[in-house]
């Protein structure tokens, strides 16, 4: 279309002017997108890519003894992540310690982000199909958790999984057992404050995609001989999975590098790589190794998500 | 194969919501369906067509009655055990699967091996003509394509009974004229029994080989497209379906089945009693258009009235007059070659009406 305007515009005088205005309009559009432009790469650089690479520089820099950093180039903090280093023959052991904490800390992402898809899944299901009328009152519920904050309901959480707690008092109570369960300060308990904070990211996603699904495909698929089981498995899922894949980030990625849950519900002896960034910045006064740790859990977690990226293009084709 | 019906709905009715919302989608409807048989439920929105098709292929559960498939109950019997197929309005093709994997899909369900479902995939997307479609998704197809795959995913099935919901609507008129013919080849060619649903008066008429009007939840007459445009049996049935005059009289006489009928201006005529009208008294009357024509004579004269409208619309002429009393009368004649139109608005003609073109209705 725009080639023949064009040839028109050439061959007709009286249309000259008409591309004269448009041009000048494509002129005055192109300014205003050149300034909306640079606000947001403004917002980008300042927020996102300075302070990144602010923690790239520290991350080679040397830790001062009472906090802050020494200007000296040195990439001590990576070595530290693997190795421990001699302090007379400056000779490199391995050290797991590090390695066991990040391995913790992707065991408990994956088993609140698992935990949180077989709850949330069936609730996002519930909502999306209630009545269109019902389904705000559904969303509101959910979102009721945001009101409070996550210190106060990790903490509240606590109440109920602590030794005197709700859960042990009850079952107690009920004869059910004679000793109250070692809950609290467990891996367990630090996957179960996860699953709680972070659920409704799971859920909503999965709901948006849910809703959107045709049921009438749900229907052709009862009527092509596939039973309730085989319908989720070959309509449902496949059609709700962009929703899964958005949930599974959401609460994988924050819990990951998840602070106040392990801090709260694993009574410091669980650490995850989030308390332990914490610790370096605080009574280990080790910020380049605190910020080398940041990094690293930063790549894995783009790392994971460009091979998925690139996976997923792969075989899902042009849909989706 | 044998004499029972594909498909018995007998005495269904379904009721949506209580109390205030209380709605009666289909109301005491009974119908026997022949095998191979294109049958049309026909009839304007929201007068159960769908409701009595979702109840056959089991979307729904009648409140009361119950279907038979092929000599068998279907209370209870969830879809994906009925041995119906349906092709949806909107198509409702998987997105994300590929044609090939659409119409595999019903199959797999039912657990053939790999060779016979490439087999049949491969006879549908001829049946249909769409070779070479197999790796599109439904996204990258035409409307008429998706109506095609909807088709095919349905029949490779090879159900008892394929059940049809308005699967032409969605096409522009072109496409659908073609379908229609196409659906026709595949019902011949498949031998399979057609249930076919429309608003179309047009549609039902050329596909069907016999039509169930419905109105209102209730199934109003059942017949051949010729018996149902000739001998509407209700008020209902007349209108719905092309163009009709309607009239009062008194019947005075029975003759052979048929009824002698006196007209508003006097004269006589032989009309076509269905079972179940009256027999005696006032009844209303039904002629189309076509079978009424103007009068040479007064001995043909059945009805009198006044020109109002002459349309000439290239293969007929069409006469509206006014017979007196605000009753307008509708003729349309077939033009002859070289024929002039011999009357104009104002004039004062004759209307005749031969023996049998009317029909009494049954309210």
């Amino acid at each position: 279309m725009s080639v023949l305007a064009k040839d028109a515009a050439g061959h007709l005088p009286g249309l000259e002017e008409t591309s004269e205005a448009e041009r000048a309009e494509a002129r005055s559009g192109g300014r205003s997108r050149t300034f909306l432009l640079a606000m947001a790469l403004g917002i980008i650089g300042i927020f996102g890519i300075l302070p990144l690479f602010l923690a790239l520089i520290y991350s080679f820099l040397v830790a001062d003894t009472y906090g802050g950093v020494r200007w000296e180039f040195s990439t001590a903090a990576y070595v530290q992540l693997l190795f421990d280093q001699d302090i007379f023959d400056d000779t490199l052991t391995f050290n797991p310690a590090y390695v066991q904490i990040f391995w913790r800390s992707i065991l408990l992402a994956t088993y609140s982000t698992v935990a949180s898809l077989l709850i949330g899944f069936p609730t996002a299901y519930f909502m999306a199909t209630r009545p269109a009328h019902q389904r705000d009152f559904w969303i509101f519920l959910i979102t009721i958790p945001f009101w409070t904050n996550l210190l106060i309901r990790t903490f509240a959480m606590q109440l109920i999984v602590r030794d005197e707690g709700v859960v042990n008092i009850s079952l107690m109570g009920l004869g059910v057992i004679s000793q109250p369960l070692e809950i609290i300060y467990t891996d367990f308990a630090v996957a179960l404050g996860l699953l709680y904070a972070f659920l409704p990211f799971m859920v909503l996603p999965i709901y948006a995609a849910l809703e959107r699904l045709d049921f009438r495909l749900v229907e052709a698929g009862f009527d092509l001989y596939a039973n309730r089981f085989k319908v989720l498995r070959r309509i449902i899922i496949p059609l709700a999975m962009p929703g899964i894949i958005a949930g599974s980030i959401l609460v994988f990625i924050p819990g990951l590098g998840a602070y106040i849950t392990p801090e709260l519900l694993g009574g410091g002896k669980h650490l995850m790589i989030g308390n332990m960034i914490a610790i370096q910045f605080g009574s280990s006064r080790n910020w380049p190794f605190g910020f080398a740790a940041a990094l690293v859990l930063m790549s894995l977690v783009m790392i994971a998500l460009t091979v998925y990226a690139r996976n997923s293009r792969q075989l899902g084709g042009g849909h989706g | 194969m044998n004499d029972r019906p594909a498909i018995e709905v007998q005495g269904v009715s379904k009721v949506f919501g209580t109390g205030t919302e209380r709605v009666v989608a289909l109301d005491e409807a009974s119908v026997a369906i022949r095998r191979n048989e294109f049958f049309t439920l026909l009839g304007p929105s929201g007068c159960g067509k769908t409701t009595l098709l979702r109840l056959i292929a089991g979307f729904e559960q009648p409140t009361r009655g119950q279907i038979m498939i092929a000599g068998e109950s279907m209370v209870g019997r969830p879809p994906y055990k009925r041995p119906v197929n349906t092709v949806f309005q909107s198509y409702a093709l998987f997105p994300h699967m590929t044609v090939a994997q659409n119409i595999a899909f019903g199959l797999e369900m039912q657990g053939f091996d790999k060779a016979e479902i490439d087999g049949r995939v491969a006879e549908m997307l001829t049946l249909v003509r769409l070779g070479g479609m197999e790796q599109r998704r439904p996204a990258q197809l035409s409307g008429g394509q998706q109506q095609r795959v909807a088709l095919a995913r349905a029949l490779a099935n090879r159900p008892e009974v394929l059940l049809l919901d308005e699967p032409l609507s969605a096409l522009d008129l072109k496409l659908r004229k073609e379908m229609q013919i196409e659906l026709k080849r595949i019902q011949h060619e498949t031998g399979l029994t057609f249930i076919f649903v429309t608003h179309d008066q047009g549609e039902a008429l050329t596909m069907s080989d016999r039509i169930a009007v419905m109105s209102a939840g209730k199934i109003l007459q059942i017949g051949p497209p010729n018996e149902i445009y000739e001998h509407p049996s209700s008020h209902f049935v007349a209108d719905f379906i092309g163009e009709t005059n309607f009239l009062d009289g008194t019947i005075v006489a029975l003759e052979n089945g048929c009824a002698r009928v006196r007209l508003g201006s006097g004269a006589e005529r032989l009309a076509t009693l269905p079972p179940g009208a009256r027999s005696e008294g006032t009844v209303s009357l039904a002629v189309r258009p076509e079978r009424a024509s103007l009068a040479e004579s007064d001995q043909e004269a059945a009805l009198a009235g006044r020109v109002e409208t002459v349309l000439y619309v290239g293969s007929d002429t069409q006469y509206f007059l006014d017979l007196g009393g605000g009753t307008e009368f509708q003729i349309r004649l077939q033009n002859q070659a070289g024929m002039q139109t011999p009357y104009a608005k104002g004039d004062e003609v004759k209307v005749a009406i031969p023996d049998g073109a009317l029909q009494v209705l049954r309210d």
